[in-house]
């Protein structure tokens, strides 16, 4: 089945949002969400972390498959997401300080980020060419990110309104989540 | 002797209640709500995990003097993947049906951060036996906890319990339950129960103390 490249961006961002309907990065989603201006920056270099490693399997897919290791395909993967995420600190911190202040203590945290390793292995599972690779990697993490949006503006609004304490916390969240993963599902079939 | 004897029931205990990593820490909630549409796929990957859990957690053990301080996450992490690669494998062997239900998800047991934790805060301070066993402790834990959301989900989404039906033929499934929106309700109504329970508990406590 050919998909084209809309049809996957649509599909990784909405129909079948990274977060809300397929359940990858709840980790971030719960515990990164209290506040609009984390969000953005910790959905950037997600997004950002998701590109690289989408091109890097890419490469070391057809590098594995050509020597006949595709055995090793999934420790090859989390080493490269985990160099990678290193790389990415490294390359911020002599170029550009001032964003990595910014994402700081976000930056480690996507390494164990279940989205990023789920694209790498998403992509193989549906051989996807290159084009397709990226396309999808920018699609998850654009869903990653307004899933996170969504949530850290619901919950700014909702330390203003009086809730049952037994319910504050993670219930709460995770109620939050269904109903906006509820709403989500209105976006089902629109990628075809 | 029987000192050591409870000390191993309860490095086992902590894991399995006390520090329940889904009720209590809310760790792994991925693998907890995308695979928990019934109680069977909710059980293998509890099974799975264990697995992998504990054989980690040993091979760290028995190598925690020998890994450099530096490398040691990047060393777990490829430790983990090594076991999580062999589960794929086995699953694949033993059922494919399985293997197509759970999916990414069973080479997503590598990121769980359950295993991580461990292997980090406990398997790389302590020798093999206590290592395993509060591993074993927090596997059996993490597949209570998927349990407990797998057989809800199915029994309300589906009508039925391990396959078998429940309700008779005029069962409406409430469909909701089996589809994403329903394991965060599950789950969030889960810890609404436990966390009335506790404060239950602590307000009686506070009345006999009073």
């Amino acid at each position: 089945m050919h998909e084209s490249a809309a049809q996957i961006f649509i599909n990784a961002f909405l129909a079948n949002n990274f977060v809300l309907a397929m359940f990858l990065g709840l980790c971030p989603f719960i515990g990164v969400s209290g506040r609009l201006d984390t969000a953005l920056p910790m959905g950037a270099a997600t997004t950002f972390v998701m590109l690289i490693a989408s091109v890097c399997a890419y490469g070391l897919n057809g590098a594995l498959a050509a020597l006949g290791l595709e055995s090793l395909r999934l420790i090859a993967y989390i080493v490269v997401i985990a160099s990678s995420v290193q790389l990415v600190e490294m390359v911020l911190k002599k170029y550009s300080p001032g964003l990595f202040r910014a994402l700081g203590i976000y930056l480690p945290l996507i390494t164990t980020n279940c989205a990023v390793l789920g694209v790498a292995l998403f992509q193989t599972a549906r051989e996807y060419d290159f084009v397709q690779s990226l396309v999808f990697a920018i699609g998850a993490g654009a869903g990653f990110t307004l899933a996170l949006l969504l949530m850290a503006s619901v919950r700014e609004r909702l330390q203003l309104s009086d809730v049952p304490s037994v319910a504050q916390g993670t219930a709460l969240s995770l109620m939050l989540a269904g109903i906006l993963s509820l709403s989500f599902m209105g976006f089902a079939g629109l990628g075809g | 002797m029987t000192a050591t004897r409870t000390d191993r029931w309860d490095e086992f205990m902590e894991g399995l209640w006390r520090q329940n990593p889904i009720f209590v820490m809310t760790l792994g909630l991925c693998p907890a709500l995308a695979v928990t549409v019934s109680a069977v796929n909710a059980l293998s990957m509890g099974l799975a995990t264990t697995f992998v859990l504990t054989a980690s957690c040993f091979l760290v053990s028995l190598l925690r003097k020998r890994i450099p301080k530096e490398v040691r996450i990047a060393t777990y992490i490829v430790i983990i993947a090594t076991f999580v690669t062999v589960v794929d494998y086995l699953i694949q062997a033993v059922s494919l049906a399985l293997y197509d239900a759970l999916g990414a998800f069973i080479q997503l047991i590598v990121v769980n951060c359950v295993i991580l934790g461990r292997a980090e805060a406990h398997a790389s301070k302590h020798p093999p036996l206590p290592a395993v066993l509060s591993a074993l402790g927090m596997g059996a834990g993490f597949t209570l906890g998927l349990f407990a959301l797998g057989a809800v989900r199915e029994i309300l989404g589906a009508g039925k319990l391990f396959g078998i039906s429940l309700f008779g033929e005029h069962f409406q499934p409430w469909v909701v339950m089996v589809l994403p929106p329903g394991g965060f309700f599950v789950l969030g109504l889960w810890l609404l129960l436990f966390s009335a329970w506790t404060r239950r508990q602590r307000r009686k406590e506070a009345i006999q103390h009073a």
